[in-house]
Parts: C-alpha cells; structure tokens; sequence
C-alpha cells in the first residue's frame, strides 16, 4: 500500500512539474513577445542574429538539401518506374520537399546545430553572472538578449527551409535529368503544373515558421533555465535537441492534419 | 573626508537583516555611506559581504529594517524605478561578468549605447577614454578571451564607471591582480571616487590595499557587524576580533576550522563502517 502511494504521488509530483515547466515555458514566450518593440526601435541587434543564426547553419542545411534531393530523386525515380510515370519525378520531388521535408529536416538540423549553440550560450552567460550583470546595469536581459535572438530564430528558419527545398530540388533534377536522363521538359511543367503556391509552398512556410518558433523557443527556455553549471548547460544543451526534435515531429503531424485533411 | 554641511548619506542601512528563504546570514546591520566617501565592508570568505553588495542592488530583499539607497526605499521600488535607481550605479562584479560575445570596447560601450542617445564618436571618445584610465586603451579592438583575468578586471571596472554613476560597487576589485595592477586600481578607486565627486563601497579582504584608500571600514563576521571605523580607530583598537583579522593570525576569537556538526559525525561514522 505504501509503495502504491508513493508511486501515485511520484506520478502527481511528475505531472505538477511538468505543468509547472509549461506555465515557466509561455510566461517566457509572453515575456518575449512583450518586448519584441527592440525589433523596431534597434533592428541591427536582431539583424546581427540572424546573420548568426542563419549564416552559420546555412552549409550543414544546404548539403543535407542535396542529398535528400538526390536520394529522392532515386527513389521516387524506381517507383514511378513501376507505373511508366516517371516524368512525374519533378513533382514528386518538389511536393515531398515543400510540403514535409524541407520544413521538417530543416528544423530537425536547425535545433542541432543552431539551437543547441544558443542553449548553450545563454547558459553560460548565466554562469559566467553576464545575465545578472545586465540586469544590475538596468538592462533587461530578457529584451536585450533572448528577443533579438527569438526573432533572428523565427526570421532564418523559412529561409533556411526554403533554401533546403531549393537546393534538393536540384538534387533531384541532377540524379533524374542528368544521371538517369528524364526528359527535362516533362520534369519542369509536371512540378509547375502540380505544385500549388497557397496549399503547398504557403502551407510549407507557415510550418517552418511555427518549427521556427517552438524550437528557437525551446532552445532559449533550455538556455534561461540551466542550472549555471558545466554540467546543468549540458544537460540543457542535450534536452534542446531532444525536446525540440520531439516537438517539432509531432506538430508537423498536428499541422499537416489541420493543413490537408480535406 | 569630513565636509562642513554634511550632505544626505548615499546609501543607509538601519537594522537591516539579509539571508537567503529562511536563512539569515547577516543581522542587525546598520551603515551609512555619504557621497564623496569610499568605504570598506571587510570580513572573512563566507561572511556575507557579498550579500550585502546584492541587498544595496536590490537583488535581495531586506528580510528586516530599511536599505534606503539615494534617499528611496530599495523594498518600495519596482519595474521602472528599480530601473532608473540602478542606473545611477555602478557594479565591479567579482569575475568582472564581461559579455563575452562582445569586444573590449564594445563591452564598455554597452551602458552608453543602451541607456544614452549619445553619437559614436561621442561614444568612441567616452570609452577609449576610460580605458585609458585602466591602462587598456590599446586593448579596444581585442576580444574577451584574449585578454587576463587582471586585466578582464580593469576592463569591467572601466564598464562599471563610463556611465559616470554617483555609487560605484566594487566586489572584491583586488582579487587575483598583480602586485602592479593592484595598488593602481587602489589609486583608481580613489581618483575616480573624488573625480567623479561619487562614493564607493568596496567588497573585499584585502587588509592593507584597502586602509590606504578608505575614509571608512565596516567589518562583519559572525553574522553581523563587528567594529566600524576610520581605518586609524580599528587598526588603534585593541578588540581581539579586529586585530586577529587586521594582522592575519590564525588563532583567536576567529575559527580557521570549520565547526563540527553532527552531520559530518554520521558521514564519517559511515565511511569507517563500510571501509
């Protein structure tokens, strides 16, 4: 009996934090949204963050852009081939990209190498008493350093997905038209006639723009809460992948069912 | 530094207690700090001076008593007043907490560029010139981990005066600097305290650097203040507590161990049992 109630309340325990951690989670976004008014009145500081953010991601992005494309391009290429379809490559290859993979993996890559290096930047300026130190000068941290960096977060992650849809898309072209010699007329009319702006390349936008902002989101609360230790920033650093990855995964399966269930 | 009209004091604590939940670590703390004045809060490692270097920084709450700081409760300001009070200091953190994704001259610039409208070169003028008073002019351009300790130290403390604050805080502004730096920065605690007509209060441990500069010493150990003076009366006085610590001895009312508690007796009974 005893051991029952201890493993009841250790599950409250564990619901409580949990909701204790989402509450502590949308006071920072509010927080931030709050004072995004620096993105007008000092737009350089979230310039600055998305040239950091977005320049430094761009090659593992680009690279992972080209080989999806190319693999997709193979695939797609040995199954339509079954059909006698495979003029139809083009449009396979840009729908998989802009709808799913492009947002998707772009997130997945972004809260690797974009997230975790800001987790673990805030981290340490908290260990290293930067934060505090700001917050003595009469500088809000929150305004001066996570809203700048939000932003930047949430501004480069379409660009970066739109840049990874772009570059695979050559990756398919180049294994399909070049390699495998598809007619290159059919694999351009067939992806222009296909692909629509609104349901497809909009749609793709508006969830590489929410993965923008949950996992730029995620990577900062990871860096606000890190116990200011070596130790607590790699563990923060590890949670942001690990939470990011998992959220990003089931809001896709969440948007895409809003987005194309018809 | 006695004046003839004697002006409102800076900073007042009147039977003010500090600790952490329900832990007090210092009680019953009165001092007052008057412009112009560069003051010493002294006391051992652990002793609580670096709490109360947070209390006049609004970081923590007074449990008891009032901290009134340019003539403004501290436990009454909030948001925009809390604001425009720290404004008015300015903070030597102990590891000098630089913004390591900035450079030297932008770390300087920093307070300038958020709380004035001043132009770059105004800016530019401003800090190449307070970084000629720490001796780092021509360390501008070099970033944060290319730089010493010592001189990460200096730089801080340009950063904690360029926005010409009427109470500099300095915690433990002496720690880690060499023997050269160390008696300039007493002299610059100094110059910049009468300069800028300011006061200071200063964290530290370090005996003789800081009576040389001081008009007044606050010594707390104990969990409380323990003498108070100019540093000719303490270092006159013949209270055992103050000369063990003014001359360093290791024995006397001060405990070099730390106390045995029943804590420590059961880890160490268990170790040998399992040994």
């Amino acid at each position: 009996m005893n051991a029952l109630s201890r493993r009841i309340a250790a599950l409250g325990h564990g619901f409580v934090a949990m909701l204790t951690g989402l509450g502590a989670f949308a006071r920072l976004f509010t927080a931030i949204l709050a004072r995004s008014g620096i993105l007008w009145r000092r737009p350089r500081l979230t310039a600055q963050q998305v040239h950091f953010i977005g320049n430094h991601s761009l090659l593992i992005i680009g690279v992972s852009g080209l080989f999806v494309g190319f693999v997709l391009g193979l695939q797609g290429y040995y199954t339509l081939n079954r059909y006698g379809s495979e003029e139809a490559l083009g449009l396979l290859v840009a729908l998989s990209l802009t709808r799913e993979l492009g947002p998707v993996v772009t997130a997945l890559l972004f809260a690797g190498r974009a997230g975790t290096s800001l987790t673990a930047e805030i981290g340490l300026m908290k260990a290293g008493e930067q934060l505090s130190a700001m917050e003595v000068m009469a500088v809000d941290p929150i305004r001066r350093v996570l809203t700048p960096r939000f932003w930047g977060g949430v501004i480069a992650m379409p660009v970066l997905a739109a840049v990874f849809s772009m570059v695979g898309i050559l990756g398919g072209w180049f294994v399909g038209v070049v390699l495998i010699g598809i007619d290159p007329g059919a694999f351009w009319s067939q992806m222009q006639g296909g692909v629509d702006v609104v349901s497809d390349v909009l749609n793709g936008v508006i969830k590489s723009l929410v993965f923008g902002v949950v996992v730029t989101l995620i990577a900062l609360y990871q860096g606000w809460t890190a116990l200011p230790t070596p130790e607590g920033v790699s563990r923060a650093t590890t949670r942001t992948v690990v939470s990011g990855a998992l959220a990003v995964l089931g809001l896709d399966f969440l948007l895409t069912a809003l987005m194309f269930a018809h | 530094m006695s004046s003839a009209n004697p002006p409102d004091p800076l900073v007042t604590f009147a039977g003010v207690s500090l600790g952490y939940g329900d832990f007090t670590v210092l009680r019953d703390i009165d001092l007052q700090v008057m412009p112009g004045q560069v003051v010493a809060m002294m006391g051992g490692s652990g002793s609580g001076k670096t709490t109360l270097l947070r209390a006049v920084t609004g970081q923590l709450p007074a449990q008891a008593g009032d901290i009134t700081v340019f003539g403004r409760r501290m436990a009454d300001l909030r948001g925009e007043s809390l604001r425009e009070t720290r404004q008015r200091m300015g903070v030597l953190f102990q590891g000098g907490a630089l913004f390591t994704d900035l450079d030297v001259f932008e770390n300087v610039a920093f307070p300038l560029r958020e709380h004035t409208c001043i132009s770059e070169q105004q800016i530019l003028e401003k800090v190449l010139d307070k970084l000629q008073a720490v001796g780092l002019r021509h360390a501008a351009h070099l970033r944060i981990s290319e730089i010493s300790g010592g001189m990460a130290r200096r730089v801080a403390l340009a950063r904690a005066v360029v926005l010409e604050p009427e109470l500099i805080l300095y915690d433990e502004p002496f720690a880690g600097l060499d023997p050269i730096s160390l008696g300039i920065t007493a002299q610059l605690i100094r110059d910049m305290t009468d300069k800028l007509g300011c006061a200071s209060i200063l964290i530290t441990h370090d005996v003789a650097e800081s009576f040389a500069i001081v008009d007044q010493v606050y010594l707390i150990g104990q969990g409380r203040l323990m003498a108070r003076g100019t540093p000719a009366e303490l270092s006159a006085s013949q209270d055992d507590y103050l000369q063990q610590f003014l001359q360093g001895r290791p024995d006397g009312p001060i405990g070099f161990h730390y106390p045995l508690t029943p804590a420590f007796e059961r880890w160490l009974a268990a170790r040998r049992g399992t040994a």
